[in-house]
């Protein structure tokens, strides 16, 4: 129990200081007494008098930005923990069920023909499309085996990945400007500049809503250990569980690449790197990594926005370029702990 | 409880994927406290049965009944309290620790309301003690050698506490002092238990046999009885005879093949 709160305790001071050093770090040098000053301000009118634009700067860009990056962090993240948990397929992650593709082709859909006549936003359009890619996945999993069969699920995955991405670039060479492919490829890649007040509204919620419906099923998850007939000797009523939960993280997994475009890695390489320090129980694991990909984003926007002077790095390239080579050095350490 | 009706039993079982008919029309019960070893060739249906058996499976036509209530009206919350699987192929690359392998039987038993408690961890120790693996206690999973895996297993099912143990070939991967000492633990087990073997001397030492033959039942009854040099003949196409320990009269069946 105490063990418990020490870890509530110190996860709550590193996520507040990731944020803090989100806000105070950055193009434009802002004292990091006025970014506390700024807070004070906005949090409990504490009247200290600022420049408007270091105020605007710290409170409608970097702190969102910060914010956002936590909570999509820690969303992919307890994604990739429950589906590496329930395909039993240590490659499993958010992306393989085809959901980033499809949000690509949903935003591809609105950016650049205009689907929708303006009424239907990028993200909403992604966040259609990765709903319906989805849905095509789990129909055809369900075609092609019996249901549960995990392997299944990522064959069908992979498919669907490939038919979306192939859509997607079909209709960027086909109809869009270099400038509209410019910015697809940008939010492709994945992109937290656009991210205002309302994107924290949305994805703070869902990843904690997430979050306690897969630790509610925490049990549930720990059965899945020796395979889905384990679990269901075990007492799991398997199928259920499986649409509940892989169904919350296509949500989840949706919701966040419709805010931010598709970033890779996360839900991969944190739940893995994470079962090193936590060990494998879901009580323990889907907190310790929610926590983890929750710090991993906000330290990789940090360096988005500050490895190249006066340029923003696509977010997901810098996700990328740590966690390959992070990736692998568990792999290699792995072996080494047998 | 009435010790007349079966614990568990099965009437006009039948399943079948795609074309082939893997069970049909299997009828038996389980009395309470007895030990029904099932046995046949390779493909027979043994695994397909226990699976059934467990509702792992949806049979394709008739029905299980658990203490004479239909398997399928049950949650399987409830059917795991009462009863519990050793599967034969079980594995996991996680790197989970023995005894968090084996805390998993305690699964249908624990809520939100009924959280891990004292009572739990002292059901886990017996049941490591119960196959003589308390030494593997914090070894990992993937440190493990096959027999001591299938140790493990039968650890978690028995911290299910079932009244009921469904095991397939569970001395399989074992060494014969292993394979001797589980049998003898699964015998001395005040549990009810369906057990498939292949070693058909083993199979003599259960209370009663199944023995199937390209999923149909071909014999019921005890092991004497069923396992006749004729039917060893017939179902499983080797010769047989019973020889007489000297020491202690047991007998004991010497296979060939022609």
């Amino acid at each position: 129990m105490t063990a418990r709160l020490i870890f509530t305790f110190s996860a709550c001071a590193a996520l507040l200081l990731a944020v803090l050093a989100g806000v105070a770090i950055g193009e434009t040098q802002i004292e990091p007494g006025v970014v506390l000053q700024v807070l004070a301000n906005k949090l409990w009118g504490a009247g200290h008098v600022l420049d408007p634009i270091d105020e605007g700067i710290v409170w409608n860009y970097r702190l969102t930005r910060a914010l956002v990056a936590a909570a999509c962090g820690a969303g992919l993240a307890t994604c990739g923990v429950v589906l590496q948990s329930l395909l039993r397929n240590p490659l499993a992650d958010p992306y393989l069920l085809g959901i980033s593709a499809g949000a690509s082709t949903g935003a591809v859909l609105v950016a650049v023909l205009g689907l929708g006549a303006g009424a239907i936003s990028l993200s909403a359009g992604a966040f259609v499309g990765a709903i319906s890619a989805f849905a095509l996945v789990l129909l055809l999993a369900r075609a092609s085996g019996p249901t549960g069969a995990s392997a299944q699920i990522i064959l069908a995955g992979i498919a669907g990945s490939q038919l979306f991405n192939a859509i997607t670039a079909f209709l960027i060479t086909k109809s869009a400007s270099s400038e509209q492919a410019r910015g697809i490829m940008f939010w492709l890649l994945g992109n937290l500049s656009g991210v205002r007040w309302p994107s924290v509204w949305l994805a703070v919620p869902v990843t904690l809503a997430g979050l306690a419906v897969c630790l509610w099923h925490r049990r549930a998850l720990d059965a899945f250990t020796f395979g889905a007939d384990s679990a269901a000797s075990l007492g799991i009523p398997v199928r259920r569980v499986q649409l509940l939960l892989i169904g919350c993280a296509a949500l989840v997994t949706a919701v966040m690449v419709s805010i931010v475009g598709s970033i890779g890695f996360v839900g991969l390489v944190i739940p893995h790197a994470v079962r090193l320090l936590a060990g494998t129980g879901h009580g323990r694991l889907l907190p310790a990594s929610a926590l983890g990909g929750a710090l991993f984003l906000i330290a990789a926007d940090i360096l988005s926005r500050t490895l190249i002077k006066g340029q923003v790095i696509p977010v997901g390239v810098v996700t990328a370029l740590v966690g390959a080579p992070v990736f692998a050095l568990i792999l290699v350490g792995r072996r080494h702990t047998r | 409880m009435n010790a007349a009706l079966p614990v568990l039993s099965c009437c006009d079982l039948c399943y079948r994927v795609g074309d082939a008919q893997l069970l049909q029309g299997i009828n038996l019960g389980v009395h309470c406290g007895e030990t029904l070893g099932i046995v046949g060739p390779n493909g027979s249906g043994k695994s397909t049965l226990l699976k059934l058996l467990a509702n792992l499976r949806v049979p394709g036509g008739g029905e299980v009944l658990l203490h004479g209530q239909p398997l399928k009206k049950m949650s399987q919350r409830t059917i795991a309290q009462n009863l519990a699987v050793v599967e034969q192929h079980a594995d996991t690359h996680d790197a989970i620790a023995v005894f968090d392998a084996v805390a998993l039987g305690r699964t249908p038993w624990l809520s939100a309301l009924s959280p891990w408690s004292a009572k739990d961890t002292a059901i886990v120790e017996q049941a490591l003690a119960d196959v003589d693996a308390s030494h593997l206690r914090s070894r990992t999973w993937r440190n493990l050698s096959g027999g001591e895996r299938q140790r493990v297993h039968i650890a978690r099912a028995l911290a299910q506490r079932p009244q009921i143990l469904l095991l397939d070939e569970p001395t399989n991967h074992l060494d014969i002092q292993h394979q001797l000492a589980i049998l003898k633990t699964v015998h001395a087990l005040p549990v009810t238990t369906l057990i498939a073997l292949h070693d058909l001397n083993q199979a003599l030492s259960c209370d009663r046999l199944a023995i199937l033959q390209r999923g149909r039942l071909m014999a019921l009854g005890k092991p004497l009885e069923v396992l006749t040099p004729q039917r060893l003949l017939n179902t499983f196409g080797v010769q047989a005879h019973y020889l007489t320990d000297p020491f202690d009269g047991t007998q004991i069946l010497r296979l060939s093949s022609f």
